[in-house]
């Protein structure tokens, strides 16, 4: 029996601060003693932990800030002296969209390696923008595989990179003239990328390529950092390359199954050029998000380049000529896999999307939307402690990070990674197993299996009379 | 089925021994049960105070107390402050005070509580419901969160623009009774006075005397609870005719007498909380008691699948419903489905299957816990769904024979009347009761020794820490408050029944961008 993929994910302790949600504040001068303290019966041991970390700073941080503001000692408390408060803190870290409950789960998953799990119902805003104003469809009967939780490893999530050629052509004589297929299945739909910011340290490069064997899929890097790591690592990276490298790297595209080219104007004669020097290379070209993304596409796809990595924003949004962000890739993805449909060359090409794919969600989403398959970027740094302050700008580069994100152990990082990935992964099936689809290939571009917010807000309330808020007033 | 014998279509009737006297339905002050009760604001009194009493006389609403021979006035009782709307007035304690020595706050306690959805507001002012039974103090917004859509952007046409005739007189007539059997197919009418009835909520998923007290309440107000899928504990048999028994797709507990003894049978075939996901009982939760219930061996986790294996067709469906009809020829069949895209045809499809109820669950509710993915992802909220299913049954020409039950994400008594105007009959809810017992959706329902207010845990010491007879009262008090608003708003809207309202979308209003049209 042929191995089933794996991800094999460990518990691993934070080694960074986290930045608790709650944090209690209590008046103890009135306090008077009492026997029966609420601080003896909290139920999560929040008051022993912080009392524990107060003789001894060197105990675990993620004892602290354990408070789940069940507000039980709040409201028992004999005199009252007890209150709980949101940590001001905690609403400071990240930015409008790498929210702080995004990187608490973020990091949650990554110390665990397990799909976050709460009860309650949902507690967040109604739709937003981006991933926020979508959903995904539930299947009341269908099904993958009969067997409900116990069937969900029957569902494939592995995808393909590399030219699909759409049929073959033969001479005459019964010789086949399509050259063999060159594709790399990866068993995630989900490539490790560059951060979208320069990041000190090689340790993360080696973590990231490490966590890449683990997960069999594909870490990004410029070809001069791909150069310093261990050969068994090689087949599990994919340099980004321009002009120079192609001659300078010879040995590294050699060992390699993928790699980038920048965008630049002569993006396609370089790639040609490279193909030519490495015909069993995937090649693929790696655009900026742009309005004109689609035709663009369709162009290099004609020209020969059949594997692109739409890179947007930390934000997830194209870049106007202007400079100023636009759409999200939400709505752009749409638009190229619509134009590529529309052109026949849809099932030629394989579309990567990196930015603002910042929860295991978003991978799905991004997938009905159009993409082959995610590049992830961010969530990486996340999961080693990132809050991505100041917009993920500053501070990277020198010696200031809070999470000191840069020497991080090697080992450490990359099971980290391996984990979070590990719960995206099972977060993935969870959606393809409610949507009743067997492989992650059928979900590419599955809009019907949505539902869009301005589709069904038209559907459901266009028929009601519209007052503008000022009427309200309350 | 052929094979059953006839005799067994007699309801069967277990005489229990302890039957518990059920309240009556009249509201009781029911104030918190813990010592400390939470308000929107805070109070605090400084060092500086004189104890000279001033506060105690000019406060209207009892927040400064000083009793008659103490040298000392008590603490404030801060949970009654109004807040900031007082400080203009002549009560004000704040300006009062001739040694400036009390401060008003917002209570960062309660801020602890909210979020977009089920603001602090929502949850203060049910709990305020449930003490009292009737409306909230106006410093509290009872009728709406902060979700920016759904039910929070729909307003009652009267909100938004001035009344044009006074409320007609005699609210005490209006009627909130619903007929739950519209098939016409010889089986018995069940109506209930009000249009909410209980969801679902397993034994072992919560204690014991939230079950009593969801299936109590049931009983005071002529209404339904559910028994979720955990099997039909003894304790609740004495309100067998007001609980519904559940059938799931583990068939945890199903056997026939549980099916024989009540009026309405539920087939879940998805639920709100984790549409298209199995349900799993954690091996810690499966105690004796839990997995005696369930058939099961204890310490065990349970996996309930995700879909039913028996139904691949809405043929399968059919028969399934067929099969709980043979066994109880009494009994109304519900059937509990969630919001995929073709809810609409799933509807249709269960009418046709022979369903009474058709009950949709948004994928924005659920009380139990579920992977955070699925909560905001999966399957559409309810306030979608319910136009959808509405219309498309009206252009069937069924939407007479069939009744549309909504839940998930039901919290308000302005919801349940925003659902109905959008199509439903009436609604299930669950979170908004757990919430009158004393949740504060701290999400913790499923860690470690389970909910830590003693609400969803089967731990035998927090499970105890609510009482029956006050947690009853707290949901007989809830829902008077309710019924009272859903007749402020009928009368406002000049109607006599509840069932006038339903599918009148044109009394909404949608805050939109756009001017009205």
């Amino acid at each position: 029996m042929p191995d089933r993929y794996h991800i094999h994910t460990l518990p691993v302790a934070a080694r960074f601060r986290r930045v608790g949600k709650f944090g209690s504040v209590d008046w103890r001068e009135d306090c008077s003693r009492c026997t029966n303290c609420v601080k003896h019966r909290c139920c999560y041991d929040v008051y022993k932990n912080e009392s524990a970390y107060n003789r001894d700073p060197l105990a675990p941080v993620e004892t602290l800030n354990g408070c789940r503001a069940c507000l039980s000692c709040v409201q028992g408390c004999t005199k009252g002296l007890l209150n709980v408060s949101v940590n001001p803190e905690f609403l400071d870290i990240g930015d409008d969209y790498w929210k702080p409950d995004i990187l608490l789960t973020t990091w949650n998953q990554s110390d665990s390696g397990r799909i976050p799990v709460s009860g309650a119902g949902y507690r967040g805003r109604f739709h937003g923008p981006g991933f926020d104003s979508m959903w995904t469809d539930m299947s009341e009967i269908v099904r993958p595989t009969r067997d409900g939780i116990h069937g969900r490893e029957y569902i494939s999530t592995s995808v393909d990179i590399g030219p699909k050629p759409m049929r073959l052509t033969f001479t005459p004589d019964g010789r086949m003239l399509t050259p063999p297929s060159r594709l790399l299945e990866l068993q995630v739909p989900a490539i490790l990328d560059m951060p979208t910011w320069p990041v000190g340290g090689d340790h993360l490069t080696h973590a990231r390529a490490a966590a890449a064997k683990e997960l069999m899929t594909l870490a990004v890097m410029p070809a001069a950092d791909a150069a310093g790591l261990a050969p068994e690592l090689l087949p599990f990276v994919t340099p980004v390359v321009d002009g120079d490298d192609i001659e300078r790297s010879a040995d590294l595209l050699q060992a390699v199954g993928m790699a980038q080219v920048r965008e630049s104007p002569d993006v396609a004669e370089l790639a040609g050029k490279l193909q030519s020097a490495h015909p069993r290379l995937i090649v693929s070209a790696r655009l900026q998000l742009r309005p004109v993304t689609a035709g663009r596409v369709v162009e290099l796809a004609r020209a020969g380049i059949k594997v692109f990595h739409l890179c947007a924003d930390l934000h997830g949004r194209e870049r106007l000529d202007d400079g100023r962000p636009g759409r999200h890739i939400k709505d752009v993805l749409r638009e190229v896999h619509g134009r590529l449909v529309k052109e026949g060359l849809r099932d030629e090409i394989t579309l990567i999307v990196s930015g603002g794919i910042a929860l295991a969600e978003h991978m799905a989403k991004a997938i009905i939307c159009g993409a082959d398959l995610v590049a992830v970027d961010t969530p990486l740094l996340v999961a080693l402690g990132c809050r991505v302050c100041r917009n993920g700008q500053a501070m990277c580069s020198d010696d200031s990070c809070p999470a000191e994100i840069g020497p991080t152990d090697r080992g450490y990082a990359a099971q980290r990674m391996v984990n979070l990935m590990g719960a995206w992964h099972d977060q993935l099936i969870e959606v393809l197993g409610a949507m009743g689809i067997r492989e992650v290939r059928r979900l590419r571009g599955e809009v019907g299996r949505a539902i869009f917010m301005e589709d069904i807000e038209k559907e459901a309330f266009g028929d009601i009379v519209r007052v503008p808020q000022a009427q309200v007033g309350i | 089925m052929k094979t059953i014998s006839s005799d067994i279509h007699v309801r069967v009737r277990i005489q229990t021994p302890a039957v518990e006297k059920v309240p009556a339905r009249e509201v009781r002050a029911t104030p918190e049960r813990y010592r400390n009760a939470l308000g929107k604001y805070k109070v605090d009194r400084l060092a500086s105070c004189a104890s000279c009493g001033l506060c105690a006389e000019t406060c209207g609403f009892g927040v400064h107390v000083k009793p008659e021979g103490y040298a000392f006035t008590l603490r404030p009782k801060d949970h009654l402050c109004i807040g900031p709307d007082c400080s203009e007035s002549a009560y004000s304690c704040v300006a009062q005070c001739p040694q400036k020595a009390l401060v008003v706050r917002r209570n960062p306690s309660a801020d602890c509580m909210g979020d977009p959805r089920w603001t602090s507001d929502l949850i203060l002012s049910t709990w305020h419901q449930a003490a009292t039974g009737h409306l909230p103090p106006a410093h509290l917004e009872y009728r709406h969160g902060a979700s920016g859509g759904g039910f929070d952007k729909l307003r009652f046409n009267f909100e938004c623009e001035l009344p044009s005739e006074p409320r007609p007189s005699g609210s005490g007539r209006i009627d909130t009774g619903l007929d739950l059997n519209h098939r016409d197919d010889g089986r018995p009418q069940v109506h209930i006075d009000i249009p909410v009835y209980g969801g679902g909520m397993s034994f072992g998923s919560v204690s014991i005397h939230t079950i009593l007290a969801k299936a109590r309440t049931a009983v005071a107000w002529n209404s339904f609870t559910c028994t979720g899928e955990g099997g039909f504990p003894d304790r609740l048999t004495p309100y067998a005719d007001h609980v519904i028994t559940q059938v799931a797709t583990g068939l945890f507990g199903v056997r026939e007498e549980t099916i024989q003894r009540v009026r309405m049978v539920e087939f879940k075939y998805a639920q709100g909380a984790k549409p298209g996901l199995g349900g799993h009982l954690l091996g810690d939760k499966n105690t004796p008691a839990v997995a005696r219930m369930r058939e099961a061996v204890a310490g065990n986790a349970l996996f309930s699948p995700f879909p039913f294996h028996s139904v691949y067709s809405v043929e399968d469906h059919k028969k399934h419903l067929d099969w709980i009809k043979e066994i109880n020829p009494t009994c109304l069949v519900s059937v509990k489905v969630s919001t995929p895209t073709d809810v609409d045809m799933v509807a249709v499809g269960s009418y046709y299957a022979g369903a009474h109820i058709i009950h949709l669950d948004g994928s924005y509710g659920g009380t139990g816990a579920a992977p955070d993915i699925a909560k905001k992802n999966i399957a559409m909220p309810i306030e979608y769904a319910v136009p959808k299913v509405h219309k498309f049954l009206c252009a069937e020409g069924i939407r007479e024979k069939i009744t549309l039950i909504a839940s998930g994400g039901i919290r308000t008594a302005y919801d349940i009347l925003k659902a109905i105007a959008l199509g439903a009959d009436g609604v299930v809810v669950g979170t908004a009761e757990m919430v009158a017992l004393g949740c504060v959706r701290c999400a913790c329902c499923e860690s470690g020794r389970g909910c830590p207010r003693g609400i969803a845990s089967t731990d035998p010491e927090l499970s105890m820490l609510m009482n029956l007879d006050w947690a009853t009262q707290r949901l007989i008090n809830l829902q008077n408050a309710w019924r009272e608003q859903m007749i402020d708003v009928l009368s406002r809207l000049g109607m006599r029944s509840i069932r006038e309202l339903r599918g009148r979308s044109d009394v909404l209003r949608y805050i939109g961008d756009e001017a009205p049209q």
